[in-house]
């Protein structure tokens, strides 16, 4: 590691959104490393989605600083977006595009061309297992092909980090085995993933992980840690017992 | 990084290239795109050819001779006009013309006969209700030809000189807009019609898919996306421009008077200024029912007060006003101009000029309006 690579894949202080005067997200300090694997967990509307909007600037923070990849994200999103992959819950893929055209345009988009292309898409290819459907049209595919082309779209440029919001929605268990092990293969390569999901065995598989619950950050540690200070077995117990003061606290 | 590296390694490449291929996948929309502009033209053109015919007409038979009912019963013959009865006065025919219950008359002065068997000169008088253009021009043209060959009838069966003047008086549109006139006006709406709605979907079916989500994150810059979303449908407005001119020409015989080359040039800022709208209209709405309807909310001005139906100098000046800020209205202009009066840019170019200002405002207005966010 030079001096000039930053620890910190995120770094974020008092990171908060408000929409019409209800905070989505309420000073969120957070601190991701490098070649981590992050969980972001939490209920539906616990603020994953919009915490994830604001460190890809797909949305402004109303208050509060971001730093992601040793760059202001407020500041210079795009600077960031040169160096970071974004899947989302829709895989963002054209359907009347084939695999290898996705493929193609995504690392266009990102200036992967020419020499850096030609070596770049049928590697890409190779690692996700994609080869055999490469001519296919991406809106024939099934789930589990789709997250693996998704993943493989924002990951040609070779990012730094990648954002997986729910990457692994309605996807059946086999394909999501071998999605986790090509993000375990990305991440200890150096890559720093953030990732957000309902599944309780994928939240195991995380380095580190953090619990949402309606805005705030109620806790960060190993799935280990984080079990123990609930005093509970597993991180599904942790969710549910969250969930049931969440509701608690709305009745 | 050389400057040639930087130029093939932007984003705008990939995005071009991938419309391009979509463009290609959807045969439907390209078949449409395509079809519409011939089935438009061939529906207007035979709309002109039978709207023309059977003008309700009524007749003031002045001389009340064999003369004048052979010359009456030969502008009936043409088909143009039916008769709907006779007037005793010129005020009758005012008043009847004018309250829409007829739509042509024929005027016989009481000496028509007397000036034929002199072997002077016959005066007959048409007029036609001119505010339909459709309407009117092949009835006007119908009128001339058959007087010109009753005249050449009588000419010939009395061996005399003379014959029949026929006098056409287009009434409430004196300036006779034809048919002719009307074509190159629909290559304009249709390109208007089709560039905006094409647009205006594109941009708006990106962001319904959830594609226009993950393209906000990557680093492709807004006038690399909305270019490159664009570009293909300037091809599309070539072709659409070239089916409407072919067909225009073997279908109604409208003539290209001037150089099709300046044509096509010009119509390049004026295929982008209406693609400028539509990317406008996208920035605007977020479903592609709603593009669809702003887009065709915006067609009925520049239907209607564009010059394209009904001639501007007659509208109120805030109606001319509002035309004034409508691309069509300069394309119209121009087409005219081209085709049907041979005239080139030494007389054009201010018309072209404008028609510059509208692609670069409107391209420039869509992507600073346009955000890269996904609030």
């Amino acid at each position: 590691m030079t001096a000039a690579e930053p620890e910190y894949g995120i770094i974020t202080r008092g990171l908060r959104k408000e929409y019409r005067g209800v905070a989505a997200v309420e000073g969120l300090d957070l601190e991701v490393r490098r070649g981590e694997i992050f969980g972001l967990l939490g209920p539906n509307g616990s603020g994953k989605t919009t915490t994830i909007r604001m460190l890809t600037g797909l949305i402004a923070p109303t208050s509060g600083s971001a730093t992601v990849v040793g760059v202001d994200v407020v500041r210079s999103p795009e600077l960031v977006r040169r160096r970071i992959g974004y899947m989302s819950q829709r895989f963002g893929l054209y359907d009347d595009l084939t695999v290898r055209e996705n493929l193609e345009f995504y690392a266009g988009v990102y200036g992967v061309v020419g020499a850096a292309r030609r070596r770049r898409i049928p590697a890409q290819l190779a690692e996700y297992a994609l080869t055999p459907r490469a001519d296919q049209l991406a809106g024939t595919l099934s789930g589990g092909w789709k997250q693996r082309l998704a993943l493989a779209s924002a990951t040609t440029h070779e990012p730094d980090l990648v954002f997986l919001d729910e990457p692994t929605a309605g996807v059946d268990p086999a394909s999501r085995k071998l999605f986790w092990e090509l993000i375990g293969r990305r991440a200890a390569a150096g890559m720093t993933v953030l990732v957000t999901t309902h599944y309780m065995d994928e939240a195991e598989r995380c380095h580190r992980l953090a619990f949402l619950s309606r805005g705030h950050l109620i806790g960060v540690g190993t799935p280990v840690e984080i079990t123990a200070r609930f005093g509970v077995a597993t991180v599904e117990e942790v969710f549910i017992e969250l969930q049931r003061r969440d509701e608690g606290a709305l009745a | 990084m050389t400057l040639w590296e930087r130029l093939t390694s932007l984003p705008f490449w990939a995005m071009l290239q991938k419309e391009f291929i979509q463009m290609r996948r959807d045969r439907g929309t390209l078949g449409m795109m395509i079809g519409i502009p011939a089935i438009q033209l061939i529906m207007f053109g035979y709309a002109i050819q039978t709207e023309v015919r059977h003008l309700p007409t009524i007749v003031l038979d002045e001389s009340r001779s064999p003369e004048s009912r052979r010359f009456i019963q030969a502008m009936l013959n043409t088909g143009n006009f039916d008769l709907g009865g006779t007037a005793a006065s010129r005020g009758e025919i005012e008043q009847r013309i004018a309250g829409g219950e007829a739509r042509a008359a024929i005027v016989i002065p009481p000496d028509f006969q007397r000036d034929i068997k002199r072997g002077r000169t016959a005066q007959a008088q048409i007029i036609v209700d001119a505010a339909d253009p459709l309407a009117s021009a092949a009835a006007i043209s119908g009128a001339g030809l058959a007087g010109a060959i009753r005249s050449q009838a009588l000419a010939a069966s009395r061996g005399v000189g003379g014959g029949i003047e026929v006098r056409v008086r287009p009434w409430y549109n004196p300036t006779s807009r034809s048919a002719v006139y009307i074509v190159p006006g629909i290559i304009g709406v249709l390109l208007s019609i089709t560039m905006i709605v094409v647009a205006s979907i594109a941009l708006v079916r990106e962001r319904e898919r959830g594609t226009l989500e993950q393209l906000v994150v990557t680093p492709i810059g807004k006038t690399s996306l909305m270019l490159g979303k664009i570009i293909p449908f300037l091809l599309v407005g070539y072709v659409q421009i070239t089916v409407i001119l072919l067909l225009g020409r073997l279908l109604f015989d409208v003539p290209i008077r001037g150089s099709v080359a300046t044509l096509y040039l010009v119509a390049l800022p004026f295929v982008v200024a209406n693609l400028g709208i539509g990317l406008f209209v996208s920035t605007v709405v977020s479903t592609q029912a709603q593009a669809m309807q702003l887009g065709f909310l915006l067609l009925l001005p520049n239907i209607l007060l564009s010059g394209f139906m009904f001639p501007r100098e007659a509208m109120p000046e805030p109606a001319q006003w509002l035309g004034a800020a409508l691309p069509l209205t300069y394309f119209l202009e121009i087409m005219r101009g081209i085709l049907l009066k041979g005239t080139g840019l030494r007389v054009l170019w201010p018309e072209a000029l404008a028609l510059v200002g509208f692609s670069v405002g409107l391209i420039g207005l869509s992507v600073v309006r346009f955000r890269k966010s996904v609030e």
